[in-house]
């Protein structure tokens, strides 16, 4: 069930939370063994949260996500869960408070149902950089779910949450959504707040939902968007609720098709399914019309100095003493070095270290400051597209999901999130639906692949809209059922 | 720009990580790859362009300086690798 539905029938009593928790533990216990999207199950908290939604539904009260299964990506706090960004620096690290995004969710009725798989420390984009665990794509279960929100994707494809949390700085929502059939959504940078988010790379970081249809997304960014004191980057404006102006069709809409952006690079069926694609949106009463980002292909160049810089800052704070991990050593120093040799992966590693370099004498201004003019130039790009247009459309990914150990090459996974970096770059609000289904070479069965649609800054209301009226018109998602093992979602 | 090398033994260095032989080749290797891709941004005429420091608006946050509860301290504690009493417990770090 969707979420707009169960939470719909909760309220009315037709269900209780507690027998939607018990029937979501139950999926979990019969398909996250092929599955792997979660690190953590929280049976006990998720039966108590449970219990307390239905105490309030009792009492009256109208909670807009009332028993909604969510999965918490491992890079945001839950107080009293073990929370370790798929690291093994903080394998063992329970969190002593709650993020905001997380909180206002359970706030309004939703149950926590388990803390979700990613890359570690969200830097990845196939879930192949956990240093904790292995996550399947419930649509083959020989391919990546994608990431780095691959666990929340996975989670909410197989049945075993409704809606997923993900964060996104490159793409770690949109490519995951694209490839496990799912709308995963990234508003504006600042909407959502961070506070309780372990941070990667502050200036792109941004949390956002995974759905199966977007009304749910809808409901879900409703909630956690808005100020936050304890978040300073989180922005004080008012919000527009989204989930109530899904839109039917797409009259008096200009959609951008990006000159730069030629589907024909991603072979005959992706081809032919974008260009559908941008004809569906055509049908729907969009014009159509070209617009150009010249810069957009110096964006994966810029975000791997930007995003890395970032990181190598937030995670100097892996230091042994305050959490997690420590690894002894002759004297303070060799403490640090062990333990950030034992408690990091190599991807991490990999960052940090390129981070560091960039951001050193002698570099900083050849690498870190040309890169945040870079970053100024694709941002012009987006306002003067913009000026032509109410809405751009594009590829979310480079491909359908891949197998396991396909991208063993650090840059051909970078290149993963070529579509997705400009709007990051950007801080604009971009979302991932499913246009349909293909079968690439070496593949046996139909991969989905996802729509990306970009709104200008704060146009979430218009970006929402737009993408349920694509929905409604085209069911890609409904096409093919998630295949694990035996049991179906 | 600069060239497409990386001293990826001085960088751990200062990143505060201990690499073993084979990672300090292979990350040579991988990052120098890296660096050569984003030479690319060489490319672009960025002389007369400020650099983006917030995408979105950035202001001033300011706040009342008052008392608020904070988070409890026996429970930040035990999220430490090792702790004595009300403290982080750390290696010596002054020479007697």
């Amino acid at each position: 069930m969707n979420a707009a539905e169960i939470a719909r029938d909760v309220s009315a009593g037709r269900v209780s939370a507690a027998e939607i928790t018990a029937a979501t533990l139950a999926q979990v216990q019969a398909v996250d063994g092929d599955v792997g999207a979660y690190l953590t199950v929280l049976g006990e908290i998720a039966r108590s949260s449970a219990a307390r939604v239905d105490e309030r539904i009792g009492a009256g009260e109208r909670l807009a996500l009332a028993g909604v299964p969510i999965a918490v990506k491992d890079n945001m706090c839950l107080e009293g869960a073990r929370t370790t960004c798929a690291s093994k620096i903080l394998e063992h690290w329970i969190a002593p408070y709650t993020a905001t995004a997380v909180a206002r969710l359970l706030e309004a009725g939703a149950i926590p149902i388990g803390k979700a798989n990613c890359d570690e420390f969200a830097m990845g984009s196939s879930c192949e950089n956990s240093a904790l665990g292995v996550t399947r794509n419930p649509y083959d279960l020989a391919r990546v779910p994608g990431g780095s929100s691959g666990g929340s994707a996975a989670a909410v494809a197989a049945g075993e949450a409704a809606i997923g949390l993900g964060s996104d700085t490159g793409g770690s929502i949109r490519e995951p959504a694209a490839f496990c059939n799912l709308v995963g959504f990234k508003p504006t940078y600042g909407r959502v707040s961070r506070y309780g988010l372990i941070a990667f790379a502050s200036s792109l970081d941004q949390i956002g939902p995974l759905a199966r249809t977007v009304e749910d997304a809808a409901l879900a960014y409703d909630i956690m968007a808005g100020y936050d004191p304890m978040d300073a980057t989180s922005l004080d404006r008012p919000v527009e609720r989204t989930a109530d102006s899904l839109r039917a069709d797409l009259a008096g809409l200009r959609v951008g098709i990006v000159r730069e952006f030629d589907t024909k690079a991603l072979g005959e069926r992706s081809d032919a399914l974008y260009r559908e694609a941008y004809r569906d949106l055509e049908r729907l009463g969009a014009e159509l019309v070209e617009v150009s980002l010249p810069t957009a292909n110096y964006g994966l160049a810029t975000y791997y100095l930007i995003a890395p810089a970032e990181c190598s800052s937030n995670l100097a704070r892996f230091d042994g003493v305050r959490y997690g991990l420590r690894v002894e050593g002759a004297d303070v120093r060799a403490m640090y070095d062990n333990t950030r040799a034992a408690g990091f992966g190599p991807e991490v590693k990999r960052r940090i270290l390129i981070g560091t370099h960039a951001l050193s004498s002698g570099y900083y201004d050849a690498y870190y400051v040309r890169a945040q003019k870079a970053r100024t130039l694709i941002a012009r790009d987006f306002e003067r597209a913009f000026a032509q247009c109410d809405l751009i459309a594009c590829p979310a990914a480079s491909c359908p999901a891949f197998a396991f150990a396909a991208k063993s090459d650090p840059y051909s996974m970078y290149l993963m999130d070529y579509y997705t970096i400009p709007m990051s770059l950007a801080g604009l609000p971009a979302l991932s639906v499913p246009c349909g289904w293909t079968t690439p070479e070496g593949a046996t069965l139909p991969l989905p692949i996802g729509l990306q649609l970009c709104a200008p800054l704060f146009g979430e209301k218009l970006l929402l809209g737009a993408a349920a009226a694509y929905e409604r018109a085209t069911n890609h998602a409904l096409a093919h059922p998630a295949q694990i093992g035996p049991v179906r979602a | 720009m600069t060239p497409d090398t990386i001293d990826i033994r001085y960088v751990a260095t200062l990143a505060r990580i201990a690499l073993t032989d084979d990672e300090i080749e292979r990350f040579s290797k991988e990052l120098g790859e890296l660096l050569g891709h984003v030479r690319a941004l060489e490319e672009l005429d960025t002389a007369s362009v400020p650099a983006t420091a917030q995408v979105v608006e950035s202001r001033n946050v300011l706040r009342e300086d008052v008392e608020r509860p904070c988070l409890d301290r026996e429970v930040v504690l035990d999220g430490a690798p090792q702790r004595q009493g009300g403290f982080f417990r750390v290696p010596r770090i002054i020479a007697e």
